[in-house]
C-alpha cells in the first residue's frame, strides 16, 4: 500500500497572501482573481469551510438602510453579489418602534432609504401584525418595513467565491495554517511566516476579523479594532415556524427600542441583543480552536447580561417565545469587531507598505468590501467612495487601545440607537486642545470634537448678539432640528459679516514638504499649478486615478523647496498618508508634520484689516498682501504667517503662529479688537453658514471619489502641463457633459403638516415636483450634501448634485425630510456664491 | 412524589483542555459551566415524574456561590426548589466521601424539617471526577436501595422499575420507594429551558446550607493531560477509488470470512 | 493478599477482568504478596475454570443459590465479609459498570475510600499512589489512596492482559456468604433481550461509526449496509444522538458505549475527546473524512480523504466482491 504525504505545503512565493478565510478574505480573493491577479495564497488558522471566525456564527441577515452613503452602497453591492451567488433568501425586514422618538427616526430613515434608492415603507401596527402574526402589536407604534431585507448563507458564499479563484488557477488554499510572523523590510511587507513554512509575498492582506490587530502587530502595524461580544440565543422548536418548512419565511424583526432582533432560523427564533453592557475582549485573549467549546468566536454565554432582554423579547412575541415547550437550544456570546467610529478598516496600513487591512466588516458589507479592496489594490481607487472606511483616517492616538476601548464602549449601545448626525462623543475627550482653549472656555465655548481636537462650535457668551440681530437669526422650533445646534451660530455669523471675528483653526493638519524634490511631489498630487512664486497659496483638488476627489486643500509655497499643506483636521490623517505615499524614494523630499508646532487663528470681517494693522508694524494693505498671498509679519514681536484667504467669504487672514506664542498673539488680537467690536465665531460659522453662503465645497460632503471636479464646479479649462494623479480622467471629464452638477438650492417653505417649521440636516433626497427620485446617468441619486442657514442671504441653503435636466437656476423641486416634502428652488448651478457673488468683500 | 436531584457544576470543555498552573483544575477561562449529560437526564426525569405524579423537584449541589447558575438551569427546566451546599471560595473540590457526607447531612436536615424525598437521583458518574460512588454512598448512609446506571425508570404506587444495560440487553430492577437511582445519558432527551422558565428562575435564591467537610481517603495530588500518541495516519487514498485498499486491510485482519 | 473480583454475568466471564488481574498481579509482586480472586454467584466454579493461567493462587467461590441473578448489594456484602475474613491489602475490580458499582457499594458498606479507573498503582508507604482517569480520559489524576484494605478499579482498555509465567491452577475455596433479605432487595428481576439483531456494539469485531458528516438519519443507510456485510455494528457520535438520527444506545463515547473492535471505521467524525474516550480500545482505526486536517487523523491508523457518502458504498462493493 502506498501512502501519501497529506500535510499540504505552502508556496514559497505569492503575489498576495490573504490571511483569513471568512466572508471578507473569500470575497477579496474572488474579486482579485476577477481582476486578473494570480499566485494568491489564502491562509486560515482554522479548517475550511468554517474556520471558526465571526462569519461562522453570524446571524447572516442584511438590513439595507443606513444613513451613511458609503455603508449603504457597500450593503447594496453586497446584496447584489449574494443574489448572484444564489445564497440570498429574501424575507423582508421590519424595524419596529415602541416610542415616538423611534417613529421620528423611522421618518428620517425614509429619507435615507429614498436617497440611496432603497424601497421602504412606514407601516402601522396592524400592518406589522399582518406580516408577523406572532407579534404583540399592542406595544408598538409603527414599523419601518424594507421588503428587500433577507438572509444569506455566508459560508456558502465564501466557498463559492474561493472556489472561483481556485478554479481559475489563481489561488492556493492553506487552511489549518497558523501565521507566526509577518516580515517587513524597509517599511515594506516581504513575507508571511507560518507553521507550514514561509511565503515571500509582494502584498499581504489581513482579513482576520477579531484577530486582525494581533496579526498587524507582527508587522509593526495597527488595525484599530476590538473584539466585542454580541449575545444571541436560539429558541425552538416553535410550531408556527416549523410549519413554514424553510429557513426563513417571516420578516426579520428589529425591536429597535430594546436593541434586539428576532430572526427566524428554520423552526427556531434567534434573538440577538445589543442591549447588554459592552463586553470587550482583547485579540490575545481569544481561545484557540482546540480550547474553545464551540468555536473561538463563540464564547460562553453570560446569562446575567441577557436576562433583562428575555422579558422584552417575551413582551414582543409572547405566544411563541412564551411557549414552555420552546427551549433555549443555543446561546452564545458571539465575537464581532468594533472600531472607534463604527466604520470598517480598509486599505493599506499607515505603518507598512503593501500590508493591507480588510477588517471590522459585517456580513452585509462583505462582498462589497471584497470588490472595493480588489479595485483599490489593482487600480488605486474603488467605484464606491472609501474614505469613511479608509484605515488611514486615524491619527496615532486614535489607533491606541485606550481610544478604541473608550469609544467602542460608548458606541456599543448605539448600535440600534437614535444617533443625531451632530451627536458628540462623551468618552476620551480633551485629547487635543489648542493654546486658546482656556480663553474659549472663559467665553462659554461649546466644544465639538474633530479627530481629537476640541473646537468651539459656538460660544454661549455670544448669546448677547441674539438681541442685536433679532429676526435675522433663524430659530429652529423642533427639538430634533435644534439638537446639537444653537441660534448663536447665526448671530456669530452676522457679527462677523458686520464687524470682525476670530476663529480658532488650530485643528488644521499641517505638513511641510521640503527638499529639492518638494515641487515635484506637490505637482504630482495637486490638480492646480504648484510652480507658483514663493508667498503664494493655492487651493487645489487632489484626485484619484479615476478623476474623483481624494481631497481638497490649500498648499502654500513658503520657499523654493518648501511647501506647506493645510488640510482639515478630520481629513489630515488620510491626506498625510497620500502625501507620504507620493514622496520620492530617493529621499529628495520629506514630509514634516508641523501640526503640533503651529496654531492658527482666522481673522475675518470688514474690520479684519483694521484689526490686523493695529497690532503689526508690517503693511497688511491689499497691495502688500493680496488675496491668496502668504507673508511673514510680526504681531507683538512674534513672527507669524499671515495668509490672505477665506472660507467664509470675508476680508481676512489665517494667521499661523508657533504654538508656544499663540496664546500671546490671541490675547493681543482680542484686546485690540475690542474697540472694533470683535467677537469669536465657532466652527458652526466657519464650517456651515459662512461656507454655504459662499458655495464652498467640503470634502466628505460634496466632494468624494464618486464625483469629479467638473461635476463639483471646481474644474479649470486650463490644465497644467505637468503630470498629476488623475490627470487623464480629469482631462477626459472636461470634454464631457457632466452627468450631474453641484447646485445650491434654497428652501421655499419650511412649514410641515403640523405647522412646525422643519430644517433639513443633510442626506435628504431631492425629488422632482412629482415626488420622484432624481437619478443621474451614472445611477447616482440626488441628495442633500450639506444643509444650513444662510443668515446673510435670509435663506436656508442646501447643496446637491443634480443631473443637467434639473440643474437650471429657478427650477422648482422638492426635498423630503421626516417623511414630508418641502418645496425648494435651484438658486445657483455651479460654484457661484449666493452671497457676494463677485467676491468683492474678500478680495477688496 | 418528591424528588431530589443532585448535580455538579463542571466546565464544558472543548477538544483540548488546559490546566491551571497549579495543576489542580481545568483552566476554565474560556469555558462555560454546565451539569454533566447524565445529570441533565436526571433533572429531566425528575421533572417528568413531578409532571405526572404531582410533586416537587428539589435540586441540590455542593459548590461555591456561582454554582447557583446550575441550580437555576434546573429550575428553568422545571425543578421547584434549590439547595446549595455552599463551600468556601476555592474549596469546592471535595472528594466523594466528603461530598456524600454533606449531601446526607442535608437530606437528614430536610427530613427533620418534614421534607422527605421519595426519589433521589444522581448522575451515574460526574463528568469531571468520574468517581462512580457519591450516589451509592448516600444510599447506604440513608439505608435506601440504589440502582446504578439507570437508563429507564418507571414509577408506580411507591414502587419503581428501573432498567439498565447489561448482559447484552436490559437488566430490570424492582425497588420500593424511597430509593436512589444513579442515571445515565440516554434515559431521556432532556428539554432545553424555556424563556418563561428562565425568567421564573432568575430571581430565585437557593436555600443555602454550610456543609461540614468530612474525611476523604482519596487525596488528589495533581491533574495532568495525557500525552496522546500522535499517529500519522496512513492515507489510503482519495475518494471511492481507495475502497479496495480497505478490503485489503479487512482481509489481513481476517474480517472477510 | 490482593483480592480481585472476577466479574461475570450468569457464569460468563467478563474478559476485561483479565486486564485487572494483570495489573493486580504486578501489584502483588511489588508488595511480595499473593494474588487471589473471588467469584460470586450460584455456581461460581464454572467461572473459575477459565482462570488457570492467570497466576491466581486462590480463587474464592462465594456460592449461594440466591445469587443466580446479579444482586449488587449481595456481591458487595459478600466481598466485605471476605475482606473481614481474609484481610487482603487491596480489593480490585475492572472499571466496568458492574465492577465500579460493586466496589462503590463495598466502599460504602465498609466506609472505605475507593479509587476507580486507575491506570497505575504504586504502593507508597501505607498509601497507594494511583493514576486514574478523569474526564473520560482527557485528564489524568494523580492521587493518594488511603484506607485498609485499598479499594480500586482498573480503567478498561489500558492494560494489555497477560497470562502469568509458570502459573499453576489456583486452589478453589468455597465460601458461604451470610446474606439477608436486605442484601437481595436490589437484584435483576427480569431481562429484556436486545432488540437489535446481530452483534452488540460493545462486542462487535467491526464498528462502523458515523458523526456530524453523515448529515441525516437517512445518511446512515450505507453505514448499516457495510456493518451488516462485516458482521459488525453501527455506532455514532453524540451530535448524531442529539440530532435524533440514531438512538442513544448507538452512541460511542464518554457517556455512551465503550467499544473495542478489531477495526473502528469512523465516518465523518471529527474526533472530539468525548467521542474518542469510547473508541480508544479499538485495535485499528480507519477514518473516512473529507477534511484531511480533522483531529481524528492524529489518532487513526488509516484514512481515506473523501466524501463518506461515496466512499462507504464503494467499500461495501469491494467487500462484496471479495466475499464472492
Amino acid at each position: 500500500m502506498q501512502s501519501e504525504d497529506m500535510m499540504s505545503t505552502i508556496p514559497e512565493h505569492a503575489n498576495v497572501v490573504i490571511i483569513g478565510a471568512g466572508i471578507v478574505g473569500n470575497s477579496v480573493v474572488y474579486h482579485l482573481a476577477r481582476k486578473g491577479w494570480t499566485d494568491m495564497v489564502l491562509i486560515d488558522k482554522g479548517p475550511l469551510p468554517n474556520p471558526g471566525g465571526s462569519t461562522g456564527h453570524a446571524s447572516n441577515f442584511i438590513f439595507l438602510v443606513d444613513h451613511n452613503k458609503e455603508m449603504a452602497a457597500l450593503t447594496l453591492d453586497s446584496t447584489r453579489q449574494f443574489k448572484d451567488l444564489g445564497v440570498f433568501t429574501q424575507s423582508g425586514g421590519i424595524e419596529v418602534a415602541r416610542t415616538e422618538a423611534r417613529m421620528e427616526e423611522f421618518r428620517r430613515r425614509m429619507a435615507s432609504s429614498k436617497a440611496w434608492g432603497i424601497e421602504s415603507y412606514l407601516i402601522t401596527p396592524a400592518e406589522i401584525k399582518e406580516l408577523v402574526p406572532y407579534i404583540n402589536e399592542e406595544i408598538l407604534l409603527g414599523g419601518f418595513y424594507t421588503p428587500g431585507v433577507g438572509v444569506v448563507d455566508s459560508l456558502r458564499a465564501g466557498t463559492l467565491m474561493r472556489e472561483y479563484a481556485v478554479d481559475k488557477g489563481a489561488l492556493t488554499l492553506s487552511p489549518n495554517t497558523e501565521v507566526l510572523d509577518i516580515e517587513v523590510k524597509n517599511g515594506r511587507v516581504t513575507a508571511v511566516v507560518t507553521n507550514r513554512g514561509r511565503v515571500a509575498a509582494d502584498y499581504v492582506l489581513i482579513a482576520a476579523g477579531v484577530w486582525s490587530p494581533r496579526l498587524a502587530r507582527m508587522a509593526g502595524a495597527t488595525i484599530p479594532l476590538t473584539p466585542a461580544v454580541h449575545q444571541m440565543i436560539s429558541v425552538g422548536p416553535i410550531p408556527i415556524l416549523e410549519q413554514t418548512g424553510g429557513e426563513i419565511k417571516y420578516p426579520i424583526v428589529r425591536d429597535m427600542d430594546t436593541f434586539m432582533y428576532e430572526r427566524q432560523n428554520g423552526s427556531d427564533m434567534e434573538v440577538g441583543s445589543y442591549a447588554h453592557r459592552p463586553i470587550l475582549m482583547r485579540a490575545d485573549d481569544i481561545p484557540s480552536i482546540e480550547e474553545a467549546r464551540l468555536s473561538p468566536t463563540e464564547l460562553p454565554f453570560t446569562e446575567e447580561d441577557f436576562d433583562p432582554q428575555l422579558e422584552q423579547a417575551l413582551e414582543l412575541m409572547p405566544d411563541i417565545l412564551g411557549d414552555e415547550r420552546a427551549g433555549i437550544r443555543h446561546a452564545i456570546n458571539g465575537l464581532l469587531s468594533l472600531t472607534p467610529d463604527g466604520f470598517p478598516l480598509l486599505g493599506e496600513t499607515v505603518e507598512v507598505k503593501n500590508l493591507w487591512s480588510a477588517a471590522a466588516v459585517w456580513i452585509k458589507e462583505g462582498p462589497g468590501v471584497g470588490r472595493m479592496i480588489a479595485e483599490w489594490m489593482t487600480d488605486g481607487y474603488s467605484e464606491i467612495d472609501a474614505h469613511h472606511s479608509d484605515i488611514s483616517r486615524f491619527y496615532d492616538y486614535a489607533r491606541s487601545e485606550h481610544h478604541i476601548r473608550a469609544r467602542t464602549s460608548e458606541a456599543f449601545n448605539k448600535t440600534y440607537g437614535i444617533v443625531h448626525p451632530r451627536e458628540q462623543w462623551e468618552s476620551n475627550r480633551n485629547v487635543r486642545v489648542s493654546p486658546f482653549y482656556s480663553r474659549e472656555q472663559d467665553l462659554g465655548a461649546v466644544f465639538f470634537e474633530t479627530a481629537g481636537w476640541e473646537r468651539p462650535q459656538w460660544y454661549e457668551s455670544n448669546a448677547k448678539l441674539l438681541e442685536e440681530f433679532g429676526d435675522r437669526v433663524n430659530q429652529r422650533p423642533h427639538e430634533w432640528d435644534a439638537r446639537w445646534w444653537s441660534p448663536i451660530i447665526n448671530a456669530e455669523h452676522l457679527a462677523m459679516r458686520e464687524r470682525v471675528a476670530m476663529v480658532d483653526l488650530s485643528a488644521f493638519a499641517l505638513f511641510d514638504i521640503k527638499g529639492p524634490g518638494a515641487l515635484d511631489v506637490v505637482q504630482q498630487v495637486a490638480v492646480a499649478q504648484m510652480d507658483v512664486p514663493v508667498g503664494r497659496g493655492v487651493y487645489t483638488p487632489l484626485l484619484l486615478p479615476n478623476g474623483g476627489f481624494k481631497s481638497d486643500l490649500t498648499i502654500m509655497r513658503l520657499g523654493e523647496d518648501h511647501f506647506r499643506v493645510v488640510s482639515g483636521g478630520g481629513d489630515g490623517a488620510r491626506d498625510r498618508k497620500w502625501f507620504v505615499d507620493h514622496l520620492p524614494e530617493d529621499g529628495s523630499a520629506q514630509l514634516h508634520d508641523v501640526t503640533s508646532g503651529v496654531s492658527t487663528i482666522g481673522v475675518w470681517g470688514p474690520k479684519a484689516r483694521d484689526l490686523l494693522q493695529s497690532v503689526t508694524d508690517d503693511d497688511v494693505s491689499n497691495e502688500a498682501i493680496r488675496y491668496g498671498r502668504v507673508k511673514p509679519i510680526r504681531i507683538g514681536g512674534i513672527t507669524v504667517h499671515a495668509f490672505r484667504i477665506s472660507y467664509v467669504g470675508e476680508l481676512g487672514w489665517e494667521i499661523y503662529i508657533p504654538t508656544e506664542y499663540a496664546l500671546h498673539v490671541w490675547d493681543i488680537l482680542w484686546e485690540a479688537g475690542q474697540p472694533l467690536g470683535v467677537s469669536t465665531a465657532g466652527i458652526g460659522v466657519y464650517g456651515t453658514t459662512g461656507r454655504l453662503e459662499k458655495g464652498y465645497r467640503l470634502f466628505g460632503a460634496e466632494l468624494d471619489s464618486e464625483y469629479t471636479p467638473m461635476e463639483a464646479g471646481l474644474a479649470r479649462r486650463k490644465v497644467k502641463e505637468q503630470d498629476f494623479v488623475g490627470k487623464e480622467a480629469y482631462v477626459r471629464a472636461l470634454a464631457e457633459e457632466p452627468a450631474a452638477i453641484l447646485c445650491t438650492l434654497t428652501v421655499d417653505d419650511h412649514t410641515s403638516a403640523s405647522g412646525i417649521k422643519r430644517y433639513m440636516q443633510g442626506n435628504e433626497p431631492i425629488l422632482t415636483p412629482d415626488g420622484e427620485r432624481i437619478v443621474d446617468a451614472h445611477g447616482r441619486g440626488s441628495y442633500v450634501t450639506s444643509a444650513g442657514a444662510g443668515p446673510s442671504v435670509g435663506k436656508y441653503i442646501l447643496m446637491s448634485y443634480l443631473p443637467p435636466e434639473y440643474a437650471k437656476e429657478g427650477e422648482k423641486l422638492l426635498v423630503e425630510y421626516m417623511a414630508e416634502q418641502y418645496p425648494v428652488t435651484v438658486a445657483v448651478v455651479g460654484s457661484r456664491p449666493l452671497f457676494d457673488p463677485k467676491n468683492e468683500r474678500m478680495k477688496g | 412524589m418528591n424528588t431530589l436531584v443532585c448535580v455538579k457544576r463542571v466546565p464544558a470543555t472543548g477538544a483540548r483542555v488546559t490546566l491551571t498552573p497549579d495543576e489542580q483544575a481545568i483552566d476554565a477561562r474560556y469555558l462555560s459551566f454546565a451539569v454533566g449529560p447524565h445529570e441533565e437526564c436526571a433533572i429531566e426525569a425528575a421533572v417528568q415524574i413531578a409532571e405526572e405524579y404531582d410533586g416537587d423537584v428539589t435540586v441540590l449541589t455542593l459548590g461555591e456561590a456561582d454554582a447557583v447558575e446550575q441550580l437555576r438551569y434546573a429550575l428553568a427546566m422545571g425543578a421547584h426548589e434549590m439547595i446549595l451546599l455552599e463551600t468556601e471560595d476555592g474549596d469546592s473540590d471535595w472528594g466523594p466521601m466528603a461530598t456524600a457526607g454533606a449531601i446526607v447531612d442535608a437530606i437528614r436536615q430536610k427530613e427533620a424539617e418534614g421534607d422527605a424525598f421519595d426519589i433521589l437521583l444522581f448522575g451515574n458518574d460526574s463528568a469531571d471526577a468520574g468517581g462512580f460512588q457519591v450516589g451509592v454512598r448516600v444510599a447506604y448512609a440513608l439505608g435506601l436501595p440504589v440502582v446504578t446506571g439507570v437508563k429507564g425508570l418507571e414509577i408506580s404506587d411507591g414502587h419503581a422499575t428501573a432498567r439498565r444495560e447489561g448482559g447484552g440487553g436490559w437488566e430490570v430492577y424492582e425497588v420500593d420507594l424511597p430509593a436512589v437511582f444513579t442515571v445515565k445519558e440516554g434515559l431521556n432527551l432532556p428539554r432545553y429551558p424555556s424563556i418563561p422558565g428562565k425568567l421564573r428562575a432568575r430571581r430565585r435564591k437557593p436555600e443555602t446550607i454550610a456543609p461540614n467537610r468530612g474525611e476523604d481517603g482519596l487525596e488528589k495530588i495533581r491533574l495532568k493531560v495525557p500525552e496522546t500518541e500522535k499517529k500519522q495516519a496512513q492515507i489510503l487514498g482519495h475518494g471511492p477509488e481507495a475502497a479496495p485498499k480497505v478490503a485489503d486491510i479487512l482481509e489481513e485482519l481476517g474480517l472477510l470470512s | 493478599m490482593i483480592l480481585g473480583l472476577i466479574e461475570h454475568d450468569r457464569g460468563e466471564l467478563n474478559a476485561q477482568t483479565l486486564e485487572m488481574i494483570t495489573l493486580a498481579r504486578e501489584l502483588a509482586a511489588n508488595l511480595g504478596t499473593s494474588l487471589a480472586g473471588v467469584v460470586i454467584g450460584d455456581r461460581p466454579g464454572q467461572v473459575a475454570d477459565a482462570l488457570g493461567d492467570w497466576g491466581l493462587e486462590t480463587v474464592y467461590l462465594v456460592e449461594d443459590p440466591r445469587l443466580d441473578e446479579y444482586a449488587p448489594d449481595a456481591w458487595a456484602g459478600a466481598l466485605v465479609q471476605l475482606m473481614e475474613q481474609k484481610q487482603p491489602q487491596a480489593v480490585m475490580a475492572i472499571g466496568s459498570d458492574r465492577g465500579n458499582e460493586v466496589l462503590a457499594r463495598t466502599a460504602a458498606r465498609a466506609n472505605l475510600p475507593l479509587a476507580v479507573n486507575c491506570t497505575e498503582i504504586q504502593p507508597e508507604g501505607d498509601a497507594y499512589f494511583v493514576t486514574r482517569v478523569r474526564w473520560g480520559g482527557t485528564v489524568l489524576e494523580e492521587a493518594r489512596l488511603h484506607g485498609a484494605p485499598k479499594l480500586l478499579t482498573v480503567a478498561p482498555f489500558v492494560v494489555e492482559p497477560q497470562e502469568a509465567e509458570g502459573a499453576s491452577t489456583p486452589s478453589l475455596v468455597t465460601v458461604a456468604p451470610v446474606l439477608d433479605e436486605a442484601d437481595l432487595r436490589v437484584r435483576v428481576t427480569a431481562r429484556i433481550a436486545p432488540q437489535r439483531e446481530g452483534v452488540s456494539l460493545a462486542e462487535a469485531p467491526v464498528v462502523v461509526a458515523g458523526g456530524r458528516g453523515v448529515d441525516s438519519a437517512e445518511g446512515f443507510e450505507s453505514l448499516d449496509v457495510l456493518a451488516a456485510l462485516l458482521g459488525g455494528a453501527v455506532g455514532c457520535s453524540r451530535v448524531v444522538t442529539n440530532n435524533g438520527w440514531r438512538p442513544h444506545s448507538d452512541q460511542v463515547g464518554q457517556t455512551g458505549v465503550r467499544v473495542a473492535p478489531e477495526i473502528y471505521i469512523a465516518c465523518g467524525i471529527s474526533g472530539a475527546s468525548q467521542h474518542m474516550a469510547g473508541c480508544t480500545g479499538s485495535k485499528h482505526i480507519l477514518v473516512i473524512n473529507n477534511d484531511p486536517e480533522a483531529p481524528i487523523l492524529a489518532q487513526a491508523d488509516y484514512a481515506i480523504i473523501g466524501d463518506l457518502h461515496e466512499v462507504v458504498p464503494a467499500i461495501s462493493e469491494a467487500v462484496r466482491e471479495r466475499q464472492g
